[in-house]
């Protein structure tokens, strides 16, 4: 009888059962206020009722300064508990561990596109490894989603526009809910689909079984189809280029014309393709038109793994600054 | 103690006569009356959409309606409920009848604008109902972007510019209420002699004045992206989607509070009435109001935990969303010690505040989970939050309103409603409420998301359940509206003070004349002092004078 009313969700990554603990000591105090609260009504209400209307009117009594300083101090560090309670596990679930295999994930009215690293594409389907984090990487085509596993306690809005992030570590193999949580239209009760959480070796073979092109490759080859290549061109440090090159760009901080730095992350590349004049690299001229409309998320995705790849900041930003002069 | 007058005084109702004294008129009283109709109309109609809603998701696949319909099932049964039946509801229907009277004034500051604020209300509403007409909305009550500006083919402009003109309504409710309980207090009616009611309804109003033109502003850029294609929100015309979360929850979190602060207020006076004994700590209920009321302004981001906006943020959301937690448990925690050593009756009214009591307890605590971060990424957008804000919505505002009701419906009608039936009706609306959204909390943490028109089978026995009560809370709720209307022709006299309450407008006639008081009350007591009460009517008994008039 009770496969047919569940009343807890699976557990199915490390953090669910963090998650769960702190829902089960809220669970706890709330039955026991509610039951303070409920009983002392009760209590009061039929001991001191009225039997009559020859009842004398009781005695008023105005307050009590010091239990009412108690009332509102215990609460207090109730809830102040409860903040850094939840805040260590907000930080938690928000800093994805070093080195979390990366999956790219595109919403899109009414599905879920993904692509492993190494090319593997699923819709609506997400195979993980048992054992492993994975960090996602997230954006929307369209309207404002949000990427949603229950049995693992985490959800993420996905944002058109922007690049949000989560991340689990899946600890039990199976095949488990995956919903769309932020209403986006007509089908938004049918944009789901499930996480599989296979054992390591098996997911290896399922990884390796159907894959195309790289994340890197695709965005090498649009790299090269898109004429980018023209002018971030990676000649040696003395020859002039009209972009800026992409070598040991990645998490470096770049110096703007105008003043500022931004750092080199998703958004940053991600601004610079749609709308390059809006930050322009400090010694470099504002000419490079926008790319807007010319591919999807997906494929700004894969150039981003190709700029990632290019390798991290290692040379100062001067040595380009110098490059251009 | 129905006492004969000497000549048939005439009251608000029998003052005049016809369709045109009705809407002509400046009477806050007969104003008020005009919003219950308009009001329990637009609550019906929000009910409807609930049972169409509750019928849906008793099966798993979507096999009523289409999705479509659904969406804008739910949507409208949302936009009706929040912009046309909560807001409005305690503050135009028992403000409007009380202020005046609990303050011992003669009418409203502007009593002009209030009949305005009725009309752009109807308006507003007229203005929705015909969006529905043609083809309803679906973008949900909260109209987030990009959604609505770029993608819905559904009627978004109609009904937006429906809640822009409502909105025009509050503000000019709430404008009235600050000028009049600044100005217009009876002799020797101070601050701190105020009713409590009145000190929600203050704190109330600040927060639609300093609120809905911010929701104003926001639905005119909605506007302008939709209509125009002027990028605000919508990052394909370069704009940012979060944006509009922040404006949007800027007003719609305190209009929370501008449902359930005034839902406080009734709870007060029905508390201690019941009791026959003051507020415990009058003082700190009354401040806490204010305090929510402005602590309400600062915890907005707790709507947008998993929306990408920054970590940082979202501790700083959290913990002012916990702080403002403090002032609510505070005043359940007066009201229970009201009732110690009282002198309790259990009569309609004081059912539906112990079903308040109950509900709120639960629907309060249920938010310190979601002021929790780390939880709130897992429940967010599920139906734990449905459960949760109905618990507050539904289980604190509508119990208040109609314990509010029962209470002052002999003062606003002259009659009385048939007790037996209240007390049914009380205690029908509490299971039924139960059996409805006790069940949403377990499915939401099941992870079973808000606004799905189909959903896993797993989910099926609590959705039943739900939807059962749901049956159960519609017939508690449909028991008052037969009863009230049955008594206003039929019900029997009601006396000018049948509870024994304190207020003022206990103190003149039921139903009161147009101006309220014969002779203008000078107060020299504190609000709930029921050793007064008795020994006016000590007085009236051995004396056989008058029941209206003046206070103390």
């Amino acid at each position: 009888m009770w496969s047919d009313l569940p009343l807890w969700p699976d557990q199915a990554s490390t953090s669910a059962a963090q998650v769960d603990a702190l829902y089960l000591f809220l669970i706890g105090l709330t039955i026991f206020l509610t039951a303070l609260i409920c009983g002392l009504v009760t209590f009061f209400a039929v001991r001191y009722r009225r039997r009559g209307p020859g009842d004398p009117v009781p005695e008023a009594i105005e307050g009590n300064t010091r239990l009412e300083i108690l009332w509102t101090v215990i609460p207090f560090c109730i809830v102040m508990g409860l903040f850094v309670w939840s805040a260590a596990l907000y930080v938690h679930l928000s800093r994805p561990p070093d080195g979390a295999m990366q999956v790219n994930v595109v919403g899109k009215r009414w599905m879920w596109k993904l692509q492993h690293l190494n090319g593997r594409r699923e819709i609506n389907e997400l195979h993980v490894p048992a054992g492993s984090a994975v960090e996602l990487t997230l954006t929307s085509e369209d309207v404002i989603h949000s990427f949603y596993v229950p049995a693992f306690r985490v959800k993420a809005d996905v944002v058109p526009g922007r690049y949000t992030s989560m991340w689990f570590r899946a600890t039990r193999p199976g095949t488990y809910h995956l919903f769309c949580a932020e209403y986006c239209g007509t089908k938004h009760s049918g944009m789901g689909g499930s996480v599989i959480v296979m054992e390591p070796a098996a997911f290896q073979a399922w990884l390796g079984g159907d894959t195309g092109e790289s994340l890197v490759e695709a965005g090498t080859r649009l790299f090269g189809e898109l004429g980018c290549a023209t002018c971030h061109v990676d000649a040696a440090a003395d020859s002039p280029s009209r972009g800026p090159k992409l070598a040991g760009l990645w998490g470096s901080e770049v110096t703007l014309h105008g003043g500022g730095t931004v750092t080199a992350d998703e958004a940053y590349v991600r601004e610079s393709i749609l709308d390059p004049t809006a930050k322009i690299t400090e010694g470099y001229p504002g000419v490079m038109p926008t790319f807007r409309g010319l591919m999807n998320e997906e494929q700004m995705l894969q150039l981003i793994a190709y700029v990632k790849s290019r390798g991290v900041a290692e040379s100062a930003p001067p040595a380009r600054k110098e490059a251009a002069q | 103690m129905n006492r004969p007058h000497a000549e048939p005084a005439l009251d608000y109702i029998t003052a005049q006569y016809g369709v045109r004294s009705w809407l002509l008129t400046r009477d806050h009283k007969r104003i008020a009356l005009l919003y219950l109709a308009s009001v329990t109309a637009m609550f019906v109609l929000g009910g409807l959409f609930a049972v169409l809603i509750r019928l849906e998701l008793l099966t798993p696949a979507g096999d009523l309606m289409q999705a479509e319909t659904y969406n804008k099932v739910f949507t409208m049964h949302g936009i009706m409920m929040v912009f046309f039946f909560l807001i409005p509801g305690i503050p135009a229907v028992l403000g409007n009848f009380l202020v005046p009277l609990m303050v011992g004034a003669k009418d409203l500051a502007f009593p002009r604008l209030n009949l305005l604020s009725w009309y752009l209300y109807t308006i507003a509403g007229a203005f929705t109902l015909y969006a529905i007409v043609v083809g309803g909305v679906d973008t949900g009550w909260t109209f987030y972007t990009p959604y609505s500006t770029s993608w819905s083919t559904s009627n978004v402009i109609p009904v937006a510019f429906g809640i822009f003109i409502a909105g025009f309504s509050s503000i000019l409710t709430g404008l009235n209420f600050i000028v009049t309980i600044h100005t217009m207090r009876a002799p020797g009616l101070t601050w701190f002699r105020l009713p409590l009611f009145i000190w929600a309804q203050y704190a109330t109003s600040i927060i639609i004045m300093l609120g809905t033109p911010v929701l104003a502003i926001t639905i005119v850029m909605l506007g302008l992206e939709r209509g125009l294609h002027i990028g605000i929100f919508d990052p394909a015309l370069g704009g940012d989607p979060v944006l509009f979360q922040h404006f949007f929850w800027f007003y719609s979190h305190p209009a929370v509070y501008i449902m359930i602060l005034p839902a406080m207020g009734v709870m007060s006076e029905l508390i201690s009435t019941f009791s026959r004994k003051p507020v415990f700590g009058y003082p700190f209920v009354a401040c806490s109001s204010l305090a929510i009321a402005l602590l309400g302004f600062f915890v907005w981001g707790h709507h947008m935990f998993t929306s990408s906006q920054s970590v940082y943020a979202g501790l700083v959301f959290s913990i002012l969303s916990f702080l403002v937690a403090i002032p609510s448990a505070v005043k359940v925690f007066n009201w229970t010690a009201t009732l110690y050593k009282g002198s309790i009756r259990f009569d309609t009214p004081m059912l539906y505040a112990f079903g308040f009591i109950g509900l709120f307890t639960i629907g309060g605590l249920t938010g310190l989970f979601l002021a929790c971060t780390g939880l709130d990424i897992h429940v967010h957008d599920t139906y734990f939050i449905v459960a949760h804000f109905h618990y507050i919505m539904v289980g604190g505002t509508i119990m208040a309103y109609l314990g509010g009701l029962h209470f002052w419906w002999p003062k606003i009608t002259g009659k009385l409603y048939p007790e037996g039936w209240g007390r049914l009706s009380a205690l029908i609306v509490f299971a039924g409420f139960n059996l409805t959204f006790f069940p949403q909390f377990v499915v939401g943490y099941l992870g079973m998301p808000r606004r799905y028109h189909a959903y896993p089978p797993e989910f099926q026995v609590l959705n039943v359940m739900s939807s059962a009560g749901a049956s159960i809370l519609g017939v508690g709720y449909l028991i008052p509206l037969v009863y009230f209307i049955w008594s206003m022709r039929y019900g029997r006299d009601a006396a000018a003070n049948p509870w024994g309450a304190t207020g003022l407008e206990w103190q003149t006639t039921s139903p009161p004349p147009t101006e309220n008081f014969e002779t203008v009350p000078v107060v020299t007591t504190h609000a709930y002092d029921y050793h007064a009460q008795a020994a006016r009517e000590r007085a009236a008994a051995a004396g056989g004078a008058g029941g209206g008039g003046g206070a103390a």
